[in-house]
């Protein structure tokens, strides 16, 4: 029975996801408002075919963990250490200052001090889930607006902490003075620390001896399995003390973000990261109190303006104080104009500790709620309007930064044949991205100094993580041919930029590639096989340039055979004989016609007006010479 | 309208603005067909059949390099040693340049002075260039003068290095829409000498 429900929900979410996030994106609305309408939709005020949302939200929440997860494996230490000034500074204002102001007006609503604050302090946090997920849809992320934002995000995530902390003290109002802090306030700081230490030297040294050991087994379920238990893990530990999950998870990731596994794991994480989040986006939209909106729309709608009008005003302030230009303010302060999914908590803490009456949370539940789903139309409306206008004015806008993995070039398969070709273009001084599914043999060339990371190429997931999407060239090197076609195929359908350099295993597998469209096909033993014939020839006294011109020669035509076979690959007589004819002529351009043409040339050139010396010297061809019988050379005759 | 092949060859073309600057001058030119030899060649392993159909194609025929050694770069060597086959070029049935022009366009490290007998280059350009003008006369093409360059490590002078780049157009227009004389271009020692022609 219980399985039925669950499969019913899951029907009703999944239907509403699939049939109402490509229509928003279609509409240019994003994902995010999509989702939203969806549980709108679904929700008790109009078709009501899903129960309580309030479980579903919780399981929900954990996206937004892993949202932080992938958030942090994008993010090297170094990179990190560089947003510290915004992070305190932009963040740290922002929280403060926000906090400040909505008391302010909480007083002048005729509220106690105590509550004042908690409203203050609940409503000055933002949505991580929905500004991170619709500024990257929109790809603002990495402008200076989406960075200032990340930062401010950051910080308000840190700052939940001392407020799970400060409400209930509040609610105490001073009657009961600090009993539990000090109590165990040395200890539990220990505690924390030694779990953040953990996450940190644990994600440093024992994950990458495990999940080697993982890939190993070559069974990609496993390595996802895993890769979800370690979220899992961090978020209970962090838990277990007091801390934000997704603030732990988020430190794993950046630890994780300079390890071999990083586009494996986000490759992993990523899908169940978007169905939650969307899961998540649903259960707000759910969540929506028509009643109540019906009920007081004047109240409701007042306090929404207020909110917004507040939060913006602030970030607006604070864009300016940093020198934002004045297009980024507008993204920055639209941005975070709304309540957060930690206000969802923090209000519930607050109810429980009879800070604030049942009435006041289920407006400032319902106020944050519709915040949350303003928050993409106001950046829709940012971006039509508001954008629209700065984009005139400065021609030059700026370019987004680039992150250091916009390699130009991308080589998937690192073993004997891509290694030759990266330490070509490395030696060149060109950044390469190079992706191997051996755990092992990664290994060995990390100790080398190669970057290389793991993981199966023919995946498009995987191929986005490593940047095809903003290479050049992609070099396929493994040695696999069912896989190599595969990599190929994706790298056609979904990155038509993409120049394709590929490792022909042999002949019928160049010929498959050639069929599919790929032109710069190279075939590994080729190369290697018509430099030792050349040798060969030399041995047997062919002189050095002569044989070099054979294995030219040669290779042109060979090359010339292959693309013709191309098109007789299921018809074996007719392949076989168009090879037979190409090694006739071949034969004929290599022994006879070449060879006397050149030695013509030689003999002929000084006697051409008179035509009637014999040529002072003959070109040596012991081994040829008694195969030419029937050809006679006309500089000998 | 006569066709022009320009037969290029610069081993380090990325470092050389005066022949870059006077193939960009040629840029959209009807006519006018430029061929990267060491771009096409790396290992300097010609075509010849390729290259013998350009040749056929086209009416007057240009190298244009650089002076290395008081002579070509060495894949115009090759390419000579290539194409230029007997039964094609020259003997009793090579008559397939019959009737074609030739033109070297030479840019020179040394200066205008040091190609006098007090330089220390000793000759004149035109002097180093006459096993191409030989070549040309075994081949039936008429040896046009060629176009000079000098100096073209020191000219730090975009402007002047841009005159330069549109007179040689200019000249390779005149050639190709047969302005010139034929007297004029029998008199003439270098190219630039018909400047005042057009």
């Amino acid at each position: 029975m219980m399985t039925d429900g669950l499969l019913f929900d899951a029907f009703i979410f999944l239907t509403a996801a699939v049939v109402s996030v490509p229509i928003a994106r279609r509409l240019g609305l994003g994902s995010v408002l999509g989702y939203l309408i969806a549980g709108i939709i679904i929700g008790p005020y109009l078709l009501n075919v899903v129960g309580k949302t309030d479980d579903v939200m919780h399981v929900a929440e954990f996206g937004v963990v892993l949202m932080l997860f992938l958030i942090g494996l994008e993010l090297k230490p170094a990179l990190l250490w560089q947003l510290k000034g915004p992070v305190l500074g932009l963040g740290g204002s922002q929280v403060l200052l926000t906090t400040v102001a909505i008391t302010i007006v909480s007083l002048l609503f005729e509220l106690r001090w105590q509550q004042a604050i908690t409203t203050g302090m609940i409503l000055a946090l933002s949505s991580t889930a929905i500004v991170l997920q619709s500024l990257t849809e929109r790809r603002q992320l990495k402008t200076e607006s989406g960075q200032a934002s990340f930062a401010v995000l950051l910080f308000q995530d840190i700052a939940v902490i001392p407020m799970l902390a400060i409400i209930p003290l509040l609610a105490a109002r001073g009657s009961v003075p600090d009993t539990a802090p000090t109590l165990g306030g040395w200890q539990d700081g220990l505690l924390i620390a030694a779990v953040i230490c953990g996450i940190i030297f644990g994600g440093h040294y024992l994950m990458r001896p495990v999940f080697r050991f993982i890939a190993q087994s070559g069974m990609r379920e496993i390595f996802v399995a895993a890769a979800l238990l370690l979220v899992i893990l961090i978020a209970l530990a962090m838990q277990s003390v007091g801390l934000s999950p997704a603030l732990g998870t988020f430190l794993a990731g950046v630890v994780l973000a300079e390890s071999e596994y990083r586009h494996e794991l986000e490759a992993n994480i990523e899908p169940f990261k978007g169905l939650l989040l969307g899961l998540f986006f649903i259960s707000v939209g759910a969540g929506i109190n028509f009643t109540l909106l019906a009920h007081e729309p004047g109240v409701v709608l007042g306090l929404l303006a207020l909110l917004i009008l507040i939060k913006c005003l602030v970030l607006q302030g604070l864009g300016g104080v940093s020198r934002m230009n004045p297009a980024h303010r507008w993204t920055f302060a639209l941005a975070l104009a709304q309540g957060s999914e930690f206000a969802f908590v923090l209000l519930t803490l607050a109810y429980q500790s009879q800070l604030l009456s049942a009435h006041l949370i289920s407006l400032l539940t319902l106020v944050v709620a519709l915040s949350m789903a303003l928050t993409p139309v106001l950046l829709i409306l940012n971006q039509r309007f508001v954008q629209r206008r700065y984009e005139e004015q400065d021609e030059e806008r700026e370019a987004d930064k680039i992150d250091e993995h916009d390699n130009p070039v991308l080589i998937v398969g690192f073993g004997r044949f891509g290694q030759v070709v990266g330490r070509l273009l490395h030696a060149h001084g060109i950044g390469t991205t190079v992706l191997d599914n051996d755990a092992g043999h990664i290994d060995v060339l990390r100790k080398f100094g190669y970057k290389v990371f793991y993981g199966d190429a023919d995946r498009l997931d995987l191929l986005y993580a490593a940047g095809a999407h903003k290479a050049k060239l992609l070099v396929v090197a493994v040695g696999n041919p069912a896989k190599s076609l595969a990599v190929c195929e994706l790298a056609q359908k979904h990155f038509p930029q993409l120049k394709l350099l590929v490792r022909a295993i042999d002949r019928p597998h160049a010929h498959q590639l050639l069929q599919q469209g790929v032109d710069m096909v190279y075939r590994e033993t080729v190369g290697s096989a018509v430099d030792l014939g050349v040798n060969a020839l030399k041995e047997l006294g062919v002189r050095a340039n002569q044989a070099w011109r054979a294995g030219q020669t040669f290779k042109q035509h060979d090359e010339k055979l292959l693309r013709e076979q191309t098109a007789f690959i299921d018809d074996e007589s007719m392949y076989i004989t168009k090879s037979v004819q190409y090694r006739h002529i071949l034969a004929e351009m290599l022994q006879a016609n070449q060879e006397d043409r050149r030695s013509e040339i030689m003999s002929a050139w000084e006697n051409t007006p008179t035509q009637e010396e014999e040529p002072e010297t003959q070109i040596q061809r012991p081994f040829f010479a008694s195969k030419n019988h029937d050809t006679p050379n006309r500089g000998e005759k | 309208m006569k066709k022009i092949l320009i037969l290029f060859a610069h081993p380090s073309y990325h470092r050389s603005h005066a022949n870059k600057a006077l193939l960009q001058a040629l840029r959209k030119m009807e006519g006018v067909t430029i061929h990267d030899l060491y771009q096409c060649y790396p290992n300097m392993f010609i075509d010849v059949a390729r290259e013998q159909q350009l040749l056929l194609d086209h009416d007057i025929i240009i190298f244009q390099h650089p002076l290395y050694w008081y002579s070509s770069p060495a894949i115009i060597k090759e390419w000579m040693d290539q194409v230029l086959e007997y039964g094609f070029a020259f003997g009793p049935d090579g008559h397939a340049l019959k009737g074609k022009a030739l033109l070297s366009v030479i840019t020179t490290g040394g200066s205008q002075e040091s190609y006098t007998s007090q330089g220390h280059n000793r000759r004149a350009v035109i002097e180093y260039l006459l096993p191409f003008k030989q070549t040309a006369w075994l081949c039936g093409m008429r040896y046009l003068p060629p176009f000079v360059l000098y100096s073209y490590h020191t000219i730090q002078d975009v402007a002047l290095l841009r005159e330069t780049a549109r007179e040689y157009r200019q000249l390779l227009e005149g050639l190709r829409d047969e302005r010139f004389p034929a007297d004029e271009l029998h008199r003439a020692t270098y190219l630039t000498d018909l400047l005042e022609a057009l």
